[in-house]
């Protein structure tokens, strides 16, 4: 796949350059300063993916998307959480990225890109995307396969080679990793918080600086991924 | 009181040096350009044109791990919009700050 990067800060363009340059078979064709200069590739080159900032002077990200008759997929990036709405509006936006991007998440937008490619799935936002056929989890404890209902479940941490899974009255240690149990969790309703934490979101009693409570349990929140966790809020 | 840190950029570098040191390069050589920029807009009275240059250098204090610096620049970057400057001293010494930790690294 070929994409094309559209920011008006270097740093910005750097870090998704360095993103893409993770990911096997995609092929940064060209990189663009502004919108004005990128409607003028894209209207004599066919590229697959074009990863966009909102905000640049003059041509903003989203004139470009209305401009176009027939944009590639976009993937928008942006500072700014009170964009998201603008990713519902238009069938090329696959995804929404808040800075600064981070690998995880940007591993997440792949999927749904390929998704989407593959014609299985087209402009529907992160949050949309985890329709689970099931409620629940099976975990193996000593042999025996124990159902945890999700909704049970208040949050995961990672302790060296184990998990911990931590419900309501009672906590089961398990033989995985944190990667693997958050993605048999429905997006939609867990989310990392930190390198070692995934919570259930809607077991949240508040938020504190750099750490949110649930029960009586503190847990920390990396910068990294606070800006997802801001955006999953409804904020009044 | 908070302090710039290498920690997202550590981490999204990963084993990968050369894009650290690259990366602290656009850094070193971007940030200056958009501070004179806000500077000129503020000085020449123009609040709206600041609040974009707000709105980029916020993104590098993301990138530098000041989060209540960044908590400070949405709200700055919101009042400029209506011609409010009251946070520019405020902003103005995050920014410092960023400058010499820029030159230590």
């Amino acid at each position: 796949m070929t994409c094309i990067i559209i920011d008006d800060e270097a740093s910005a363009r750097a870090i998704v350059a360095h993103l893409c340059s993770k990911v096997p078979g995609l092929e940064i064709i060209e990189q663009f300063t502004n919108a004005i200069d990128a409607i003028k590739f894209l209207n004599q080159k066919k590229v697959d993916i074009a990863f966009l900032d909102i905000h640049m002077p003059g041509f903003t990200g989203i004139d470009l998307v209305q401009t176009l008759k027939s944009p590639p997929m976009i993937v928008l990036t942006t500072s700014d959480t009170n964009f998201a709405i603008a990713s519902y509006e238009y069938e090329a936006i696959v995804d929404y990225l808040v800075k600064p991007l981070t690998w995880e998440r940007f591993e997440k937008t792949i999927v749904k890109i390929k998704k989407a490619s593959l014609g299985q799935q087209s402009s529907i936002p992160i949050e949309s995307e985890a329709c689970i056929d099931t409620e629940e989890l099976y975990i193996n404890i000593d042999r025996r396969l124990t159902k945890l209902k999700f909704k049970d479940i208040l949050f995961v941490e990672a302790k060296g080679d184990y998990i911990e899974v931590k419900t309501v009255g009672k906590t089961y240690t398990v033989h995985s990793t944190l990667k693997k149990v958050k993605d048999k969790l429905p997006e939609n309703s867990f989310l990392q918080i930190h390198r070692s934490f995934v919570i259930n979101f809607s077991k949240i009693i508040d938020i504190e600086d750099n750490s949110v409570l649930i029960e009586k349990n503190v847990i920390p929140i990396s910068r990294s991924n606070r800006p997802e966790l801001m955006r999953r809020l409804n904020l009044l | 009181m908070e302090y710039p840190n290498l920690n997202y950029i550590n981490e999204l570098s990963g084993d990968d040096s050369s894009f650290k040191v690259a990366f602290i390069d656009i850094l070193k050589r971007e940030f200056p350009d958009e501070i004179s920029e806000y500077m000129n807009n503020i000085k020449n009275e123009h609040p709206r044109e600041a609040s974009l240059n707000v709105h980029k250098l916020k993104h590098k204090f993301n990138i530098l791990g000041l989060e209540q610096g960044y908590e400070l620049s949405v709200l700055y970057e919101e009042e400029l919009r209506s011609g409010d400057i009251s946070l520019h001293e405020k902003f103005v010494a995050i920014l410092n700050q960023i400058e010499l930790f820029l030159k230590t690294i």
